[in-house]
């Protein structure tokens, strides 16, 4: 049983001396922070520890201790049940609505509102949980040398094989590239530099010194293409790309100055598209026959999945005709076709045909790469591209030179994480090294410090 | 529920509007609350501004009109909008804010084709919802704020009507100036109006201001004279007069003006006569009053103001910190600018990517450059941590909401808990230098306890007294398990109870102790059934350790020579021998009735007592008749000489019994120990009686004399009262004048009624109240005595003003005059010897004056009292040539008890390295006495004595300052050196200070030191300095609430401050200054991958991140945790904290935020956001990556790098912690996953269609994740790591105390002080060494100072006259230590 002494011996005048706290308007702002949510929330002093009681926490993590909160006992049933039990405090009998008009003098002489049984007097006193006295169990994270050795080690153990798995798996990748922007002179290409002819057609040798297998990947890379410029980037209708005829025929502003020719609307509008990427690459492997043999160069597959089937749409309506779709718009100015003729194969004309889409994803980083063609793995048995002498006709049409830009062909085969890239796993190697490294270190520090006199003796 | 929904809807308003809100509005106006001596230029001339007000009725209309009638009236509207100017006024508003223009510019500037960064839109969208929300709830809360105005304006009252020619119900909104209203008792008074009528036959009324300033004592408001002679109620027809004051103002405490007869006639008016809005009429069946000032221009509504707003120190230090970080935005912008140009030249004519204008040229480079600076500000805006404000607000709310929820500050006895009143300045707690405490009331419980007295030079010490104050905690504490039988306590208690002071043991008197003992228990009385019966001792201030009073043995006898008869003026044989037995009766009435205490009784509560005799009755005459019954029955009774208390009564039978009983107690017989128990028991028959307490000692009283009283307890007279003192003081001496028999029984504004034992109840003629004020000092009253029919004035003040008072030649003769001399000396000595322990003292005098000196300084004080202009000044001229030429009486030493704890409080705050000043206006002994008690000196500190004395110092020296003096070293050229002198001392004590002063010195500390100040206090003389320190903090105590409502903080005891402090203070600071840096580190480092990038993409404001994330990152995934870690951060736990204040020290060194960690942290942010961005870049380099697909890792690493930073910063990491950051990371995958599977062709360019999806199928985005946010983490890890190995602070040994158990964690803080001596002698002796070279202020040969220590002084009675010598010798020297002092320095 718990016995409340009565909180001030008079029940008749409790010291009012913290004003009621809702007269608005009268009261110069009594404001109470206080959120009664439940009056009957308070703990007996058994229940809830004390300040100073005592607590361990070595390297506790999680406690999850619900305290109970029993419904207990409070200062007014303390109080009838004392057996001296004075007349019962009136604790918040105080007016409170706005100006105290509900004020009963009577409340004054009773002493307050009665208790019922198993009810507690509203006190303002605050309730005495964990959370609200700020004692929630934590976890105290106490960062010394000691404490983390061990996340080091494993950091140091789990980082050095990842980075050694993707050093491997990157190193395997078989790239080669072929830079073809005739800047030099010496270089085939070099006779494309100049406007006046057209097409221009140059041929690249190569030899592969050795074979790549499984898929071969062929990108055309540009180096100095500022593809992200802001303006750049913005110079796109979406809504137009995805088959919205009103936008087809209307495109978005963000397409100035790329939006109109001659009074037509461009489809696609923009810079971007107006800048695609049009040289042609082909690709033959020189064998031991004086023919060349073609190298079978996959278009299509070469998107995402996603952009090609939801986000990237031809205009509705016509059928299989595409031109009648896109009757009305007019092709961009620095294009040499329209867009419904980009290619012969249905699929991959218009809108959706998978150069255009990849050109549109615009690139991050002013040298980038971007996927041309697949080269599919036809057998088990032969590589894809057998090691030997290649050439690739090149149809140049895109011209980088204005801009200091270069131009490559780029065949790579891929694993799980893509291309060639050795800095991922030479960073993992290192973050893992230093990381051991560290650990050794903290090590010695820990071995040192720990019987000095500052931390060692209250260290865990 | 209402708590909860003002809670939040006041703290939106405070987040929203607070920056417009005025730094100094203050509730209340105190100028005139401190009188600060002449100098009444602070309050606000009047200077021909009256308010004439007329009544508003037919009869006067043209008057009315010209008058009145421009006169607002009683509606009010406390709502800030209407329906109409709702949208452009909030908005107008909410423009206000600094954070919300800054938004706006930015909308603003991206709506500029040449420079937006984003799509119009977006930007436009915070800002759109932020005000969106608020205008929603500025609205919601303006419609409560209408809906309780409305009520408020709908309530009724009674308005004269003209028409039908009585009392008419009407709406409070109707009611205007000159109305004239008629309230009944407990009705809220519904305008300020000038109280006409009362159905009190003595023309007062009582009224409860507790809505207007939360005291809920009574307070007597009269009615103007003039119309409370009148007997019939005011008649508002007859009413012809016009009332002429002051234009409304917000002055609670003051109101003057007259009122103008149609015959010119004027009455003067003062707050006495005016009821004020929003209190409470009690007690007071109806009253009558004519409106002053309605509606808005009350007084209350006037006091209305909004909530303090103070900027807190840390919150300035993050605003330079913003401003940095503009610069550092302005720099970033520039680069981008000069990039953007440099950029744009080596490719102006590349139309690929360089896209032209619409007409087809393009930009020239400068000109680009110039748009791109623009665009660079909106990208990366966000560098400004716009949403930091916002964030400290709500984290400042959360603080507070723990620091009121904190159960160590509950108050069981007041019920009551910490306030804050101030709700952004929390963290300036954990930075405070300095405090400047008040004693009275602060220190001390503030609990007047009647200790000694020393009449006409004779020291009566009251031994038994001390014993039962010493008792009192016990019986107190032990009343819980107290089951013993009553009779078997009280003659266990009264063992002890043996008085030593003077006479053997007396029957009587020693038994009474434990009489009182036994009533002051309380369960021990209920115990025995009479639980129903309120405890009726009480009054609302008072304890029974105030009331009970064991009066002193020796007093006693000498009360017995007490008889009527010596004031028979023809009665000439006893002339000498009772000179002292006069002074004792009229020590003892001064104490009774020198005061304004008003008297109820308990069970009849807030009901004025009056003798059953005066009711209804004609005042006038039945003074007359009073006053003629009594001398002629005091000459009846006196005759038998006290033989028998049954005397038959003869002729007036009524006023005859009621003094039976008193007579009776006179008689000195010898009572018997089965005596005391009978009659103790005797009250059980009569239980039942309301009056049960006060009856019972009657009857033991009774019965202790003579034992035979039976027929008396139902006497009415003998039935308690209650005593309603404005100051514990007061109370207390009234008190003990009833423990001596001279009990104050009622009290009107005419007369007052004693019933003094020996001469039977006295009525005074009450003439005059002087009141008491800061600068006199005292307090007076007029009276005409009823026995000897003179005019008397008794004063009662402060010892130094009362002695100067002291008539210096006294008109009757020689041996009188050497009389009073030695009365005098002696008196000065008791007074000396009580403030040495610690008593407040004051000293009692009385002055008889003739009718015609009265009735010329009557004439004069008239004029004062009904001037407008200059009032005060008058009235003190006025009271100046009343109280001189007075006689000295006697003084009394009044214990203030120390508050509970607080000596523990005081160590922990020196502990904590907290300078602490004690500012009060006692005397120094007094105060030196105390701080004593409070530990706030040491008994091996050297004191130096300002203007008095000094020791050498040693290591440790407190500082002792005089009132006087202090007023030289606040003066400008010595400023300086006195501040010097002070901060070599550990404490400081600076007494006989006035309220000015007391501000000035805080002002002065403040300024010159450039440190933090707290001031602590409980009264109205306090409220100065609590207003002009850092952060006031008003201690909720006894004399009532200005205090509370100046200060930004209000605890109940001094106790709490130190877990206030030390606890709170210290959280609320480390967790705000870490968070906000915290908040800058984020952003930069967010914003700074943007900013890398630029260079990535030809400085051209690309960005490459989805803008919706961009925006949503602060706003959404990562807002909460660094809340939640600001709210919940605990570095170091309570009970640690507690246990060591020097933990403390932390904070008041900005150790948490100083200038360089800001830039520590920047770089760090900077270092992080290169990671952050280039480790993908390598990684994504020369691929066939999209803009948005690089973004995607580069956020999500950004946001475990943010996120795990904060977990490497906490200290200690809840489930709530948990939960947030989680939550946080899954809301961010979860938006990336929805909005990128929704959205197909939205939100152009950024389109994030399926990035995400492809991205988590790839192991790669995970690799980078965890390298990047490795490799970002890592310096700040190690470096925390090694901190916390190598170059511990304090704070993180202290930490790991948490994890010992109890034992270990004693023997650890054992261990942990040790070292600390150790650290501080070796630090005190680099200190001495220092001082030494250097400039330190030690008067080591100094003559000036003379080398005295005065705690030997102050406990060792034999060194008394010695200190009082040096103590002179200091006085006159006060000039010398002008010169001397800085000469020190």
């Amino acid at each position: 049983m718990i016995r409340v002494r009565p909180p001030f011996p008079s029940p008749i005048y409790p010291p009012p001396l913290v004003p009621p706290s809702s007269p608005s308007f009268l009261s110069p702002s009594h404001w109470r922070l206080q959120l009664t949510f439940a009056s009957y929330q308070r703990p007996s002093a058994e229940e809830c520890p004390t300040s100073s009681a005592p607590r361990r926490r070595r390297l506790r993590w999680w406690r999850w201790r619900r305290r109970r909160r029993r419904r207990s006992s409070g200062s007014c049933q303390g109080q009838q049940a004392d057996p001296f039990g004075g007349p019962p405090a009136r604790r918040g009998a105080a007016p409170r609505g706005p100006m105290a008009m509900n004020y009963n003098a009577k409340d004054e002489v009773d002493g307050g509102p009665p208790c019922a049984p198993g009810g507690t007097a509203k006190t303002r006193r605050p309730d005495n949980t964990a959370f609200k006295q700020q004692r929630l169990p934590a976890w105290q994270p106490i960062l010394t040398a000691g404490t983390v050795l061990p996340i080091f080690f494993i950091i140091g153990l789990i980082f050095i094989p990842i980075g050694i798995g993707i050093f491997v798996t990157s190193n395997n990748i078989r790239e080669i590239e072929i830079d073809y922007t005739g800047t030099e002179p010496s270089s085939p290409c070099n006779k494309c530099l100049s406007p006046d002819v057209t097409p221009c057609i140059c041929t690249i040798n190569f030899t592969l010194e050795k074979s790549f297998e499984g898929n071969v990947f062929m990108y055309y890379g540009l180096s100095n293409f500022y593809q992200n410029h802001r303006r750049y980037v913005k110079s796109r209708d979406d809504s137009q790309l995805n088959g919205d005829s009103s936008a087809l025929l209307n495109p978005s502003k963000e397409c100035e100055p790329y939006r109109r020719n001659e009074d037509k609307p461009i489809a696609p509008c923009g810079a971007i598209a107006n800048s695609m990427f049009n040289d042609t690459l082909e690709l033959f492997l020189i064998g031991n026959d004086s023919y060349p043999m073609p190298i079978a160069l996959k278009k299509k597959g070469i998107a995402w999945w996603t952009d090609k089937n939801v986000k990237f749409r031809n205009p509705p309506g016509g059928d299989n005709n595409l031109e009648e779709r896109f009757k009305g718009t007019t092709k961009p100015v620095n294009w040499l076709k329209p867009v419904y003729m980009l290619d012969s194969d249905q699929d991959n004309n218009g809108f959706i045909n998978e150069d255009f889409i990849v050109w549109m994803r615009t690139a991050a980083l002013p040298t980038f790469r971007k996927l041309y063609r697949l080269i599919e793995r036809k057998s088990d048995l032969h590589p894809t591209l057998p090691a030997g002498r290649y050439y690739l006709n090149i149809t140049y049409n895109y011209p980088v030179h204005y801009f200091d830009g270069r131009k490559r062909m780029i065949l790579s085969t891929i694993s799980w994480m893509g291309g060639k890239n050795p800095f991922l796993g030479i960073a993992y190697i290192a973050v893992g090294s230093i990381s051991f490294l560290l650990g050794v270190v903290l090590l010695v520090i820990n071995h040192k410090y720990r019987n000095s006199s500052n931390t060692a003796d209250i260290t865990i | 529920m209402t708590e909860a929904l003002q809670w939040f809807r006041y703290h939106w308003q405070r987040l929203i509007g607070g920056a417009t809100r005025d730094d100094d509005s203050r509730p209340y106006n105190y100028s005139s609350l401190l009188a600060c001596g002449g100098k009444s230029s602070q309050t606000p001339k009047l200077a021909g501004k009256h308010r004439i007000v007329v009544p508003h009725l037919q009869a006067f209309k043209d008057e009315y009109e010209k008058f009145s009638g421009a006169y607002v009236n009683n509606r009010i509207r406390t709502t800030k909008y209407t329906l109409l100017n709702f949208v452009p006024r909030n908005l107008f508003e909410q423009f206000h804010r600094a954070a919300n223009l800054y938004f706006l510019f930015l909308v603003v500037l991206n709506w500029v084709p040449l420079v937006e960064a984003f799509q119009k839109e977006i930007t436009m969208l915070p800002l759109v919802v932020v005000l969106t929300i608020i205008a929603i709830k500025d609205g919601l809360e303006d419609y409560r704020k209408y809906k309780i105005d409305k009520q408020i304006n709908n309530l009724i009252t009674k308005v004269y009507s003209r028409k039908e020619k009585k009392y008419i119900d009407r709406c409070w909104k109707d009611v205007t100036v000159g109305d004239f209203i008629r309230l009944s008792c407990n009705e809220v008074i519904p305008a300020d109006m000038i109280l006409l009528f009362s159905t009190d036959p003595d023309g007062i009324c009582h009224i409860e201001t507790s809505g207007l300033d939360g005291e809920s004592n009574l307070k007597q408001r009269q009615v103007v004279r003039g119309y409370a002679e009148q007997d019939s109620e005011v008649d508002p027809e007859k009413f012809s007069s016009r009332i002429e004051c002051e234009s409304p103002n917000n002055d609670l405490s003051r109101f003057r003006g007259f009122l103008e007869h149609s015959n010119k006639e004027r009455v003067g008016l003062s707050k006495e006569n005016l009821l004020l809005r929003g209190c409470t009429i009690r007690n007071t069946e109806a009253v009558v009053g004519i409106v002053v000032y309605a509606g808005h221009e009350t007084k209350a509504m006037l006091n209305n103001s909004g909530p303090r707003y103070k900027r807190s120190q840390l919150e300035r230090r993050a605003n330079t910190d913003v401003l940095w970080c503009v610069l550092l935005l302005v720099i970033m912008c520039l680069t981008g600018a000069v990039g953007h140009g440099i950029w744009l030249s080596r490719y102006e004519k590349m139309h690929f990517f360089n896209i032209p204008e619409p007409d087809g040229h393009t930009i020239s480079p400068l000109l680009a450059g110039f748009y791109m600076f623009w665009t660079m500000i909106i990208l990366l805006q966000v560098l400004i941590p716009i949403s930091l404000y916002v964030s400290i607000e709500i984290v400042k709310l959360g603080q507070i909401y723990f620091i009121q929820s904190d159960v160590d500050f509950y108050n069981e006895k007041m019920d009551s808990t910490v306030q804050c009143r101030a709700l952004n300045i929390a963290e300036d707690l954990g930075q405070i230098q300095y405090l400047f405490s008040d004693k009275t009331g602060t220190l001390t419980e503030n609990k007047m306890v009647f200790r000694r007295c020393s009449v006409a030079g004779f020291d009566y010490c009251h031994e038994e007294n001390a014993k039962r104050l010493e008792s009192y905690q016990e019986a107190v504490s032990e009343d819980e398990d107290f089951t013993d039988t009553l009779s078997g306590s009280v003659s266990n208690m009264a063992k002890p109870r043996v008085p030593s002071c003077g006479t053997v043991h007396n029957g009587p008197l020693g038994n009474k102790p434990s009489n009182h003992l036994a009533g002051s228990s309380f369960n021990l009385r209920s115990g025995e059934g009479a639980s129903e019966v309120p405890h009726s001792r009480q009054a609302a201030f008072s304890s029974p350790i105030e009331t009970d009073v064991v009066p002193d043995t020796r007093l006693l006898d000498k009360f017995s020579q007490i008889t009527p008869r010596l004031f028979m003026p023809l009665d000439e044989t006893i002339q000498n021998p009772p000179l002292e037995t006069l002074y004792i009766v009229d020590f003892f009435i001064a104490l009774a009735i020198c005061n304004t205490v008003v008297v109820s009784a308990p069970n009849q509560p807030r009901q004025k007592i009056r003798h059953p005799s005066l009711g209804g009755m004609p005042i006038k005459s039945l003074e007359e008749i009073k006053n003629l019954f009594q001398r002629l029955s005091v000459r009846r009774s006196s005759s038998p000489s006290l033989t028998s208390g049954k005397e038959p009564s003869s002729g007036v039978p009524n006023a005859f019994v009621s003094r039976l009983p008193l007579f009776s107690r006179m008689k000195l017989a010898s009572p018997v120990e089965e005596e005391v128990s009978q009659m103790c028991e005797s009250p059980q028959c009569s239980s039942s009686s309301a009056c049960c307490t006060e009856t019972e000692k009657q009857h033991s009283d009774g019965g202790l004399l003579n034992g035979k009283v039976e027929s008396l307890s139902g006497q009415p007279l003998a039935c308690n009262l209650c005593y309603e003192a404005e100051s514990p003081d007061e109370a207390a001496l009234v008190y003990a004048a009833r423990a001596y028999q001279c009990t104050l029984q009622s009290r009107t504004p005419e007369q007052v009624m004693v019933d003094f034992a020996a001469l039977g109840p006295l009525t005074f003629q009450l003439l005059h109240i002087l009141p008491f004020d800061s600068v006199r000092k005292r307090m007076s009253v007029v009276v005409r005595h009823p026995l000897s029919n003179q005019v008397v004035v008794y004063t009662k003040g402060a010892d130094s003003v009362i002695m100067e008072l002291l008539s210096v030649a006294s008109p009757d003769g020689a041996s009188l005059e050497k009389q009073q001399m030695i009365i005098r000396e002696k008196t000065q000595k008791h007074l000396d010897d009580y403030a040495k322990h610690g008593l407040r003292t004051l000293c009692i005098a009385k002055k008889v004056m003739s009718d015609a000196e009265y009735a010329e300084w009557l004439r004069n004080h008239f004029l004062a009292e009904t001037s407008i202009d200059n009032r005060e000044e008058l009235l003190l001229e006025s009271a100046m040539r009343l109280e001189n030429k007075l006689t000295l009486l006697g003084a009394t030493g009044i214990e203030d008890r120390l508050q509970e704890g607080v000596p523990e409080s005081i160590e922990a705050l020196h502990k904590a390295g907290i300078k602490m000043w004690m500012l009060t206006g006692d005397k120094q002994e007094t105060a030196v006495n105390i701080a004593y008690a409070c530990k706030l000196l040491e008994p091996d500190d050297k004191l130096f004595i300002l203007s008095t004395q000094s020791k050498d110092s040693g290591l440790r020296a407190g500082l002792v300052i005089t009132g006087k003096t202090l007023e030289f070293a606040l003066q400008e050229s010595l400023q300086k050196q006195f501040l010097e002198l002070t901060s070599w001392c550990r404490a400081v004590v600076c007494c006989r200070a006035t309220p000015l002063q007391k501000s000035e010195v805080v002002k002065l500390v403040r300024s010159h030191l450039q440190v933090m100040t707290l001031a602590i206090g409980d009264g109205a003389n306090d409220v100065s300095m609590i207003q002009v320190a850092d952060i006031g903090i008003g201690v909720s105590g006894q004399e009532g609430m200005q205090a509370v409502m100046a200060s930004d903080f209000a605890i109940s005891q001094f106790k709490h401050l130190s877990k206030l402090l030390l606890v709170h203070g210290h959280w609320c600071y480390t967790r705000l200054s870490n968070m906000i840096l915290y908040f800058f580190y984020k952003n930069v480092a967010y914003v700074n991958l943007l900013f890398w990038y630029q260079f990535f993409c030809g400085f051209s404001g690309t960005s490459m991140t989805d803008y919706w994330v961009l925006i949503f990152f602060n706003l959404l995934f990562t807002s909460a945790p660094p809340v939640i870690y600001g709210v919940l951060e605990k570095d170091v736990s309570a009970e640690i904290l507690m246990e060591l204040p020097e933990l403390y020290k932390s904070g008041q060194k900005s150790e948490a935020y100083l200038a360089h960690t800001f830039w520590i942290t920047l770089l760090d942010a900077f270092y992080q956001s290169l990671v952050c961005f280039f480790v993908p870049y390598f990684i994504y380099q020369d691929s066939d990556i999209d803009i948005f697909t690089f973004g995607n890792p580069l956020n999500t690493a950004a946001l475990f790098i943010i996120l795990l930073h904060l977990v490497i910063e906490s200290k200690s990491l809840t489930w709530i912690h948990m939960l947030v950051i989680i939550g946080s990371i899954l809301s961010y995958f979860l938006f990336a996953i929805i909005f990128g599977a929704m959205c197909v062709t939205c939100n152009p360019p950024s389109n994030p269609y399926w990035i995400m999806q492809e991205h988590m199928l790839d192991p790669v985005f995970y690799l980078v994740c965890i390298l990047t946010t490795c490799i970002a983490l890592l310096p700040r890890f190690v470096y925390r790591v090694l901190q916390g190995s190598l170059f511990p602070s304090p704070i993180l040994r202290a930490k790991h105390f948490d994890r010992l158990t109890p034992e270990e964690r004693t023997e650890a803080l054992k261990k942990w002080r040790g070292a600390g001596k150790m650290n501080q002698v070796t630090s005190k002796n680099a200190n001495q060494s220092a001082g030494k070279s250097g400039r330190r202020p030690m008067p080591e040969s100094s003559a000036v100072f003379a080398m005295k220590s005065a705690t030997s002084c102050a406990f060792e009675q034999g060194n008394l006259s010695l200190c009082e010598t040096a103590l002179d010798q200091g006085c006159s020297e006060t000039k010398a230590f002008e010169m001397a002092g800085p000469s020190k320095g």
